[in-house]
């Protein structure tokens, strides 16, 4: 059976927190995983105090940042789509679910995870969300991927209940940790928070999905 | 970048009168500002090479400062300025960073079109 796993985000450090233990799980196994990142996080705004970076500068960190979490995890195919952090709702739906719906019919996917469209609180992911529940909808029911999808709005439990799978990735923590830590212009914060607070190093250690309902 | 010197920047600023330039001009409370408290709205305004031709610009305040342009059929500003640098490229990128070292507003100036 295919056991590909297809991950598609927005940013660079979205597939950090809520996903890399799942995704180390899988390359361990030896199962394959594509990442597609479609932006370089361009508009993020840690600077640094004194500043390490500027507004130009930091696509070039966050790129390198990006390569190094990929090989933290053992992903080996990383497709990275050149759009602009924060235009992605205004790039055309269409052509962004057609060019995710490439590379499905292209690795044949076994599990998709994306944002919960709704429920992903920046219009970056809630548009990544949106042209992945177009390109699945627009396959065959028995060709499509299980739908997983990551939510973080606060009224996410409240509306869509527990999360339908809670993965225990304490395993791969450490490469969890290394593919947080590789993202340092934007996970510094919560890296000296996952070591100081119990309560985080619970949040690192697992992993929430909610099967969207197509 | 280095904190303001607001002399060298509006030597920088006198260097750019009368040439036609591409503008970046954004500012940003991040787009979790309403996420991370209910009280505060999200906003962010963001221009990416527009095409200006600066008839004059100042550099005010005593720091954070602030940058006016003035142009053919009227202005730009941005306040709160706090760091500045002539990149490897030779554009002049100004920036306002808050206390944890957030960008909270960018005004930067190019002869040539920034990367897109």
């Amino acid at each position: 059976m295919n056991d590909h796993l297809l991950v598609i985000f927005p940013h660079p450090d979205d597939e950090a927190f809520g996903v890399s233990g799942t995704i180390a799980q899988h390359t361990k196994k030896g199962a394959p995983v594509t990442y597609i990142c479609l932006t370089l996080g361009q508009m993020g705004r840690n600077m640094g105090n004194p500043p390490f970076a500027t507004r130009e500068s930091l696509p070039l960190i966050r790129q390198k940042e990006l390569e190094n979490a990929c090989a933290a995890v053992g992903i080996k195919d990383l497709r990275q789509f050149g759009l602009r952090d924060k235009t992605v709702e205004f790039e055309d739906e269409k052509f962004l679910a057609d060019q995710f719906l490439a590379v499905i019919e292209e690795v044949k996917p076994a599990r998709l995870i994306t944002f919960y469209p709704g429920y992903s609180v920046h219009p970056d992911h809630e548009a990544t969300a949106r042209a992945v529940v177009r390109a699945v909808k627009g396959m065959a029911e028995m060709e499509r991927p299980e739908l997983l999808c990551v939510a973080f709005a606060k009224n996410s439990e409240e509306d869509l209940g527990a999360p339908h799978i809670v993965t225990d990735v304490s395993d791969v923590f450490e490469d969890k940790m290394n593919c947080i830590k590789a993202h340092k212009s934007q996970t510094q914060w919560l890296v000296d928070r996952v070591e100081k607070e119990a309560g985080m190093m619970e949040w690192v250690k697992n992993e929430r999905f909610w099967r969207y309902p197509l | 970048m280095q904190p303001i010197q607001p002399t060298d920047v509006q030597t920088a600023l006198d260097q750019l009168i009368g040439k036609e330039l591409y503008l970046h001009l954004e500012t940003t409370n991040g787009a979790y500002a309403n996420h991370n408290n209910d009280s505060v709205l999200t906003v962010n305004a963001y221009i990416r090479n527009g095409k200006v031709t600066p008839l004059s610009g100042k550099i005010m305040g005593s720091g954070p400062y602030r940058v006016g342009l003035k142009i053919e059929l009227g202005w730009i500003y941005a306040e709160g300025l706090t760091h500045w640098e002539i990149d490897s490229q030779g554009r002049l990128l100004m920036a306002g960073h808050d206390q944890e070292g957030r960008l909270a507003v960018a005004l930067q100036l190019s002869s040539s079109p920034f990367d897109v």
